[in-house]
C-alpha cells in the first residue's frame, strides 16, 4: 500500500490487484483458475493456540535427556496387522501423475527413513513407490485408476477416499499435459486428455453402502489391512460418526488448508472448514461414541511445524499428515530455482502451478527431462531431515508440558490466542479461565444474573 | 458345513461363516492341488460372496447374492444362480462372472478385464467407469450405464435408460433395443464389419445364440470434451 500512497493512488480493499487480475484473466480465457497448493487465504489455525508449558503447578521433562516416545499404532480396531509407526507424522496421499516417479520414490525413501508411512494417490501404485516405502497406504478413490486386488494385497493399509480438504465434494483432475504414456496406461485413459475423475464412488452411495464396501475390502484382503476413511473437513462431526459406523479402523481428516495438485481456485478457497475446528469436532464425535483412541484419527491440512503436530495431538489426534510441506521439503519452491520459476512467470514462495507439469524442481511434472533433474536420494534425505525436525519439535513441546509420550498431550496444555480460536476449540483464552463457547457464555450470563439478583 | 460330492466341494452358508468360505476360496490361489469346482448353498443374499478370487476355479452360488459378489475377480468363473446385488464383479480383472437372473446397480463397475454376463436385466450404472472388461446384458440396463467408461465393451440386447455413456472415453457400447437418451459426449457411430465381428465374438463368449450382430447400434465418444474448450462449457 505504501507504493500506492506514494503515487497518489488508492487500491481497493474489495477489488485488490489480485482480484482485478483474476477478473481480467477469466474474461480472457473463459475457464476457472486451476492451480495446485492449498488454501492461501488466512483462516484460524494452530498458530492461534499456545502451549502453557510446565511451571510450579506442572512438572516438565528434561529437554534432551528424558524419554518422550513418539510411536503410534494405527488400525487396532479390526485389522489383523495394524501399522506401527515410529513417529506420529505420515505422508498424505499424492498421486503418480500429479507427481513424478522420482518424487514419489523420494517420499517413500524419506518416510521409510523416518519410520512412517506414505500413501498412493489417484493413479494407482507404482513399483518405485512400493519398493521404497516400508509402509504404504493404498488409496481406493472414486476413479479407481489402477485399482487391482494384487496391489490391494501388497499394501499395508487401505484408505477409502471420500474427499479431501482442498475440495470436499469434488473429484480428481489431471490436465492433459501430465497424461504421459505411462500415466495414460496406468489410468486406462487416452494420452493427453484433460482427466476429470468422478467425485462419487462408482459402486456405493451412502454410509450403509460404505459399510458393505469396507466389508468387501476386508474379505478380499482376509481382514489383514487397516482400513482408513479419508474425509475433507466439512460436517466433520457427522462424517466421523458415520465413518466409525461404517467400520473404519482409522479416520483421516483433511482440513481446508490441505493441498491439491490441481483444483479450481474457487473450490480450494471456499469449500470446507479449517483443520483446527475440524479436529475438535472429530474428537468430540469419537469420544461420544466411546471410540476415541480405538479408531485412530490422522489430521492433515496445513501441518508445517512440530508445533502444528503437537497441537493436533493435544486436541486429540493420533497422528498428523503432511503433503504440501513434504513437497517443499523435497525441493518445491526452492530459491535455487528462482531463474527457472521466472521463466514460467512465477517465483520461489509463490509457485502453485502444480497442474501445469512445468515444475522446474521436477516434482509436479511428467516431463522426463524435468523429472530427471530431481534426485530421489537427495530428496528423500531432505524429507527424512524435515520429518526428524517435526518430531524433535513435537517432543520439545511435549516435554515442556511434562509428557513422556506425545500422545499424552491434552487440551489442558493449550490456550487460545484469539476469541475465534477459543470459540472453535472450547479452549480458554490465554490468561483467562474462560472459553468462548455457548456453554460458558450461558454460564457466565447465569452467574451475572445471579449476582444482580 | 462342507461336503464333497464327486469333484464338487459344497459349502452351506447356513452353517459356515462367509469368512471361512472366502478364506478357503482364496487359499486355492496357493494350493498345490486346488479344488476346481465349488457350490455355495444358502447364500441368502450375503454380501462379498466369492470376492477377491485369484485361481482358475468354478464357483456356483445356488441362490441370490448380495453386494459385491465376485468383486475384483481374477481367473475364476463365478456363476450366480439367482439375482445379484449392487456392484456385481466390481473391478473384475479376468475370468467370467455370470448371473442367471438380474443384477442391481453398478454391475461390472470399473472392470479391467474378463467377462460379466447378466442373463436378465442390469440396473443403473451398469459398466460405470469401465476400464477394459466386457459386459453382456441379455435384458436391459438402467440409467447412466457406461458412465465415464474408459475402455472395454458393453453389449445390451434389450433397452437402455437415460444418459447412456455419459462422459464416455474409449469404451464401445452396442445396443440392440432402444436408447432412452444419450449422455454428454456420447454419440451413435457407424457399425462396421469389425464391430459386427466384435459383437459376434462377445455373444459367443457369453453363450448367446441366434442373434444377428447387425441388429445392434454402436455408441461411443464424440471426444469433444476430452480437453476443455469454453464453447463446450455447457456440457460439463
Amino acid at each position: 500500500m505504501s507504493e500506492a500512497f506514494r503515487d497518489g493512488l488508492r487500491e481497493s480493499a474489495l477489488y485488490d490487484r489480485r482480484t482485478i487480475h483474476e477478473i481480467q484473466r477469466a474474461a480472457r480465457e473463459g475457464i476457472y483458475d486451476i492451480r495446485g497448493f492449498g488454501a492461501k487465504r488466512k483462516v484460524p489455525h494452530f498458530d492461534d493456540l499456545l502451549f502453557l508449558g510446565a511451571s510450579v503447578s506442572r512438572y516438565p521433562l528434561e529437554g534432551y535427556r528424558e524419554r518422550c516416545d513418539t510411536n503410534v499404532t494405527l488400525g487396532t480396531r479390526f485389522a489383523r496387522k495394524p501399522l506401527e509407526l515410529r513417529i506420529p507424522i505420515t505422508i498424505a496421499g499424492m498421486s503418480f501423475g500429479a507427481l513424478s516417479a522420482p518424487a514419489k520414490e523420494a517420499l517413500g525413501r524419506g518416510a521409510s527413513a523416518a519410520g512412517t508411512s506414505t500413501t498412493t494417490g489417484d493413479g494407482g501404485m507404482t513399483p518405485e513407490e512400493r519398493g521404497h516405502s516400508d509402509i504404504l497406504v493404498y488409496q481406493l478413490l472414486p476413479s479407481r485408476y489402477g485399482m487391482n486386488p494384487d496391489d490391494l494385497r501388497r499394501a499395508d493399509a487401505i484408505e477409502v477416499v471420500v474427499g479431501q480438504g482442498a475440495k470436499p465434494g469434488g473429484g480428481g483432475m489431471l490436465l492433459g499435459h501430465k497424461i504421459s504414456d505411462r500415466v495414460a496406461e496406468m489410468r486406462s485413459l487416452p494420452k493427453g486428455i484433460d482427466q476429470r475423475s468422478a467425485c462419487r464412488h462408482p459402486d456405493w452411495t451412502g454410509p450403509d453402502d460404505l459399510e458393505i464396501k469396507i466389508g468387501e475390502l476386508r474379505e478380499i484382503t482376509d481382514w489383514e489391512k487397516p482400513i482408513f476413511i479419508k474425509v475433507g473437513a466439512t460436517r466433520t462431526y457427522y462424517d466421523v460418526q458415520l465413518a466409525v459406523k461404517a467400520g473404519a479402523d482409522v479416520i483421516v481428516l483433511d482440513g481446508m488448508q490441505g493441498g491439491t495438485a490441481a483444483t479450481q481456485d474457487v473450490f480450494i478457497e471456499h469449500v470446507g472448514i479449517p483443520t483446527m475446528p475440524a479436529v475438535v469436532q472429530a474428537v468430540k464425535a469419537l469420544e461420544e461414541m466411546g471410540m476415541h483412541r480405538k479408531v485412530q484419527l490422522i489430521v492433515s491440512g496445513g501441518i508445517r511445524t512440530g508445533a502444528d503436530v503437537a497441537k493436533a495431538l493435544a486436541l486429540g489426534a493420533d497422528a498428523a499428515s503432511i503433503g504440501v510441506a513434504a513437497l517443499i521439503a523435497l525441493g518445491d519452491n526452492s530459491p535455487e530455482l528462482a531463474d527457472e520459476y521466472a521463466k514460467i512467470d512465477s517465483a520461489p514462495g509463490f509457485y502453485d502451478d502444480w497442474q501445469a507439469g512445468l515444475d522446474p524442481a521436477g516434482i509436479s511434472t511428467q516431463d522426463d527431462e524435468l523429472a530427471a533433474r530431481f534426485d530421489p536420494v537427495v530428496g528423500g534425505r531432505r524429507l527424512a531431515n524435515y520429518l526428524s525436525v517435526l518430531t524433535l519439535e513435537t517432543q520439545t513441546l511435549a516435554r515442556a508440558c511434562g509428557k513422556s509420550h506425545v500422545h499424552n498431550l491434552e487440551p489442558e496444555d493449550l490456550v487460545a490466542l484469539t476469541i475465534e480460536a477459543s470459540a472453535m476449540t472450547g479452549l480458554p483464552l490465554a490468561g483467562c479461565d474462560f472459553a468462548f463457547t455457548p456453554e460458558s457464555l450461558a454460564a457466565a450470563i447465569a452467574r451475572a444474573n445471579g449476582r444482580q439478583g | 458345513m462342507t461336503t464333497t460330492a464327486g469333484a464338487v466341494e459344497t459349502v452351506d452358508l447356513a452353517a459356515t461363516p462367509l469368512r471361512d468360505l472366502n478364506q478357503r476360496l482364496h487359499d486355492q490361489a496357493k494350493a498345490a492341488d486346488p479344488i476346481g469346482h465349488w457350490q455355495v448353498l444358502n447364500p441368502s443374499g450375503a454380501h462379498a460372496l466369492a470376492c477377491g478370487l485369484d485361481a482358475p476355479i468354478d464357483v456356483e452360488i445356488m441362490g441370490h447374492a448380495g453386494y459385491y459378489c465376485a468383486g475384483m475377480n481374477k481367473l475364476a468363473t463365478v456363476t450366480v444362480h439367482g439375482n445379484a446385488g449392487v456392484g456385481l464383479a466390481e473391478n473384475i480383472m479376468s475370468g467370467v462372472v455370470r448371473v442367471t437372473g438380474s443384477a442391481s446397480q453398478a454391475a461390472g463397475a470399473t472392470g479391467r478385464g474378463g467377462l460379466v454376463v447378466v442373463e436378465g436385466d442390469a440396473s443403473a450404472r451398469c459398466g460405470i467407469s469401465l476400464k477394459g472388461a466386457d459386459i453382456v446384458v441379455q435384458g436391459s440396463v438402467g440409467h447412466m450405464s457406461a458412465f465415464m467408461a474408459q475402455t472395454g465393451r458393453m453389449v445390451v440386447l434389450g433397452d437402455t435408460g437415460d444418459a447412456l455413456g455419459d462422459s464416455i472415453y474409449e469404451a464401445r457400447i452396442y445396443v440392440r433395443g432402444s436408447v432412452k437418451s444419450l449422455g454428454a459426449d456420447c454419440i451413435k457411430k457407424e457399425l462396421g464389419d469389425e464391430h459386427r465381428d466384435e459383437i459376434a465374438g462377445l455373444l459367443a463368449a457369453a453363450g448367446v445364440d441366434g442373434i444377428d450382430p447387425g441388429e445392434f447400434r454402436r455408441y461411443g465418444s464424440e471426444r469433444k470434451l476430452y480437453t476443455f474448450h469454453v464453447d463446450n462449457a455447457g456440457s460439463y
